[in-house]
């Protein structure tokens, strides 16, 4: 079976890469770090601030979410799509956003110069890194919140007004559950997010004092020269990523949402001017956070460097990159997903479900080793060879594939098993196997969430840095690299215009891809007709 | 012209690593290009890193796989940790016209310039600067201050040493008295320069060469070093040739090419700093403040307890 044979290559490539962390460490012990003040200070700083972006997005999350379900309101749609892009936005482009904005040259500076005042916070240290993180994170929880709130049968509101339950009680009672089965799913993921985010800490963190692992795993490596520290940070990170994602899987195993009502009415007859404002201004705080960095990096993308940065070759030479390396990993990313669910689905058919289960955990095994100390691991180990810097180019789209193929897995997962269920039979007694059954069944039915999948792995990889960041030189490059080479040279024109190219091929090729579905689904539908 | 075979061969070339502002359009880089590759009919590409350090750093993650025939930028303090990884080369060229305190001996760096480490401030704004490190890291909270971090950046590391050398064992408790006042710490120099000059401190880490750039390039008086009375440390400035390289013939005749007056002249006004011969100063550098005394540390020193001062300095931010 080729899914078994890739699932047993991703566990060889990542082994590889935690061997060569083990051997790098030998003569050192995890119990050194925590003996060391200065690594225990940015372990508990990498949890402090996960803590408070967490809570911040969460607690902020609920008002948002429950004031978002019961309003509309005048652009109400395309804000909710605003909420969507965030998570796919890559990073460096929003902290080029939130700089224009809330940095100490941004557009609250000026406006506060203008009245003779000095900004009252700096966004550079756990100020910034919390803005970015809630920036991210605060519209996800919004949109798994809604969700929930959605989902209320129609009857429950109705019921809820014929006794007559006014706002508090009607929250607490009949909407208040909807949220909290979101809850422990939406935290565990946000604190996993932020407690190994990497790009928005290197740009917003002020120096040793906002450090997380993440970060001091790179400063090891390319600041100190230190690769015996690099690795045990590394091994480090992963031990404690480890014990995170059991416990959040443990605690969020009840996330399901069992139906998904839509188009429900929330009516509520006893409206009041009070909760009208109290909606109102939450929903002007969403509107707030997210529609001005974005707004800016349109605005200030369109600006006289344009012409200085067409004319850059290594502006080209960092897009080609950036674009090869998100078409391959999202290629790698698919295609091992769904020879992976091939396997797993056929287990899942006889009742393997254990089995199947342990196949996909393994291809999502990523998420307890994060980007950064995938690399680290392979940097260290190929960094002997005189080929190096020719196998960057593979090392950087084989650890963006592997990040991806979460994302790819999960939403290839449920398609591939109801494909299973209804075809599995009719292949049988038609005698369709492999390649046909591949392009006639599989292809044919799953053309949408494939290409949606690709799109998804395209888009988290063009904006990602982590991969890059300890192989990338002068020679080698990718957008989001050349970005944080300018943001760190404070030539703010030309990365205004870069951060709008990459916005405009992330988030673009998204909405692009939404669109053609758009398009697609009635037609198959009258196909069926035919 | 060339003969036509000679013509027709491609140019050898030669890269060197360095520092961002050496090779910015306004540093010394594109002039000494031009002049070097006049004289050598050859291609000279400098790739701009951060600063000192990450050059070093650079080189030793890269290792034997490096494409670097010079590393331009390093300095006399990293001098002993550079030479143990072991990558560099000798230089075998004739030292007889250097000209600096103490004298050069070194068979592996050349120097290309030197300097002395100095908080810059503008007079206009600041009426009372600090007379003293110890005033300055001590008594003075009204001080918003930048520097480098001495992992990435050689200002930043002689920054260290300069706090070292005059606070010693209490130097933990001066780098948290520090830490109230420091707005930020940047990779490199290039980056907190452009912040001071943007207002966003009273003082950065530079060097008492640099207001010679505001009086010369921009007519500007009001930016002033501050001279302290425990004395100020000295940065040598050196170049090395990579042991690997597949042009030792070329990187041999680029260092010679250093220390003639073509490469000398550009110093002063283009790196601001001190040239290492005796190549004619403009006079304005005559305006600029001389150390009451001169500060130095052993690299050999250096190499042994970097890693120990480094972690000290960032244990003391923490706390």
């Amino acid at each position: 079976m080729p899914g078994l044979l890739l699932s047993f290559g991703i566990f060889l490539f990542v082994s590889m890469a935690v061997g060569t962390l083990l051997t790098h460490s030998s003569d050192l012990d995890l119990a050194m770090i925590w003996s060391d003040s200065y690594y225990r200070h940015i372990t508990k700083f990498s949890f402090y601030q996960a803590f408070l972006s967490t809570l911040l997005s969460v607690v902020l999350a609920i008002p948002i979410s429950h004031a978002l379900s019961r309003r509309t309101f005048w652009g109400k749609n395309f804000l909710l799509k605003l909420l969507a892009t965030t998570l796919v936005l890559p990073v460096l482009v929003a902290v080029f956003g939130i700089l224009a904005i809330y940095g100490n040259s941004g557009l609250l500076a000026n406006v506060f110069a203008y009245f003779e005042i000095n900004l009252p916070f700096s966004i550079f240290g756990l100020n910034g890194i919390l803005l970015a993180h809630v920036f991210f994170n605060l519209p996800f929880a919004c949109r798994l919140f809604l969700q929930g709130l959605n989902s209320i049968p129609e009857k429950q509101h109705q019921l809820a007004s014929h006794l007559g339950l006014k706002h508090w009680n009607k929250f607490r009672l009949v909407e208040w559950p909807y949220i909290a089965g979101q809850i422990p799913h939406a935290a565990g993921l946000i604190f996993m997010l932020c407690f190994t985010s990497f790009a928005t800490v290197m740009a917003l963190g002020g120096g040793p004092k906002s450090t997380t692992i993440e970060l001091a795993i790179y400063q090891a490596i390319k600041f100190d020269f230190d690769l015996q520290a690099g690795a045990l940070l590394a091994l480090w990170q992963i031990c404690l990523c480890a014990i995170l994602a059991i416990f959040i899987q443990k605690i969020s195993r009840s996330a399901l949402l069992s139906t998904n009502f839509q188009g429900t009415t929330n009516t509520f007859p006893h409206d009041t001017f009070l909760s009208k404002c109290w909606d109102m201004f939450w929903i002007v705080f969403i509107a707030l956070l997210v529609v001005p960095p974005l707004a800016m990096v349109l605005i200030s993308g369109i600006n006289p460097k344009i012409w200085g940065v067409i004319a850059d070759l290594g502006f080209w030479l960092a897009l080609k990159n950036s674009i090869m390396i998100a078409v391959f990993a999202g290629l790698i990313a698919v295609v091992f997903a769904f020879f992976i669910l091939l396997a797993s689905r056929q287990w899942r058919l006889v009742g393997l479900n254990n089995r199947a289960d342990k196949i996909e955990m393994l291809a999502t095994i990523i998420l307890v080793t994060p980007g950064l100390v995938i690399s680290t691991g392979l940097f260290l180990l190929l960094r002997e060879f005189s080929s190096f810097s020719s196998l960057s180019l593979y090392i950087v789209i084989a650890v963006n594939a592997l990040m991806a193929l979460p994302f790819t897995l999960k939403s290839l997962a449920v398609p591939m098993l109801q494909n299973a269920q209804k075809y599995e039979l009719l292949c049988r007694s038609l005698g369709i196997f492999s390649l046909y059954r591949i392009y006639w069944v599989e292809w044919k039915s799953l053309k949408r969430p494939i290409l949606q999948a690709m799109s998804l792995s395209f888009v988290l990889s063009i904006g990602d840095l982590s991969a890059i960041a300890l192989f990338g030189s002068h020679s080698f490059s990718t957008l989001p690299l050349y970005l944080f080479q300018l943001l760190g040279s404070y030539q703010l024109d030309s990365a205004a215009v870069v951060s709008l190219v990459l916005l405009i091929l992330s988030v673009g090729t998204f909405i692009v891809i939404e669109s053609l579905f758009k398009e697609a689904t009635p037609q198959t539908k009258r196909a069926k007709h035919d | 012209m060339a003969t036509p075979t000679l013509a027709a061969s491609a140019q050898e070339k030669l890269t060197v690593y360095t520092y961002s502002s050496f090779a910015s359009e306004w540093g010394p880089g594109p002039k000494i290009e031009a002049s070097f590759e006049k004289f050598c009919n050859c291609d000279l590409e400098f790739i701009a890193l951060d600063d000192g350090v990450t050059i070093l750093n650079r080189l030793r993650l890269e290792g034997k796989s490096s494409e670097a025939d010079i590393l331009l930028g390093l300095d006399d303090s990293l001098m002993a940790t550079a030479k143990k990884s072991n990558l560099l080369a000798k230089h075998n060229i004739d030292l007889g016209r250097v000209n600096v305190e103490d004298g050069w001996k070194d068979d592996t760096f050349v120097p290309f310039d030197y300097g002395y480490f100095a908080f810059i401030y503008n007079s206009e704004k600041l009426k009372n600067p600090p007379k003293s490190m110890k005033e300055l890291v001590e008594e003075r909270d009204d001080l918003k201050i930048i520097y480098q971090d001495p992992r990435t950046s050689t200002p930043g590391l002689g920054f260290m040493l300069w706090l070292k050398t005059i606070y010693g064992e209490k130097a933990p408790e001066a780098w948290e008295k520090l830490a109230a006042k420091t707005v930020t710490v940047t990779k490199g120099w290039s980056e907190s320069y452009s912040m001071f000059l943007k207002g966003e401190a009273d003082m950065v880490l530079s060097y008492t060469t640099s207001p010679a750039y505001h009086i010369i390039a921009e007519g500007k008086q009001q930016y002033v070093a501050a001279s302290f009375s425990e004395g100020h440390y000295r940065q040598v400035e050196v170049a090395a040739i990579v042991k690997n390289t597949k042009h030792k013939k070329l990187a041999t005749t680029f260092m010679s090419f250093m220390l003639s007056d073509a490469f000398q002249s550009e110093i002063a006004t283009g790196n601001w700093m001190y040239p290492v011969t005796n190549v004619l100063l403009p006079t304005e550098f005559e305006q600029l403040t001389l150390p009451v005394k001169m500060l130095t540390c052993d690299s050999e020193q250096v190499d042994k307890y970097r890693k120990a001062w480094t972690r000290e300095w960032l244990t003391s931010l923490t706390e």
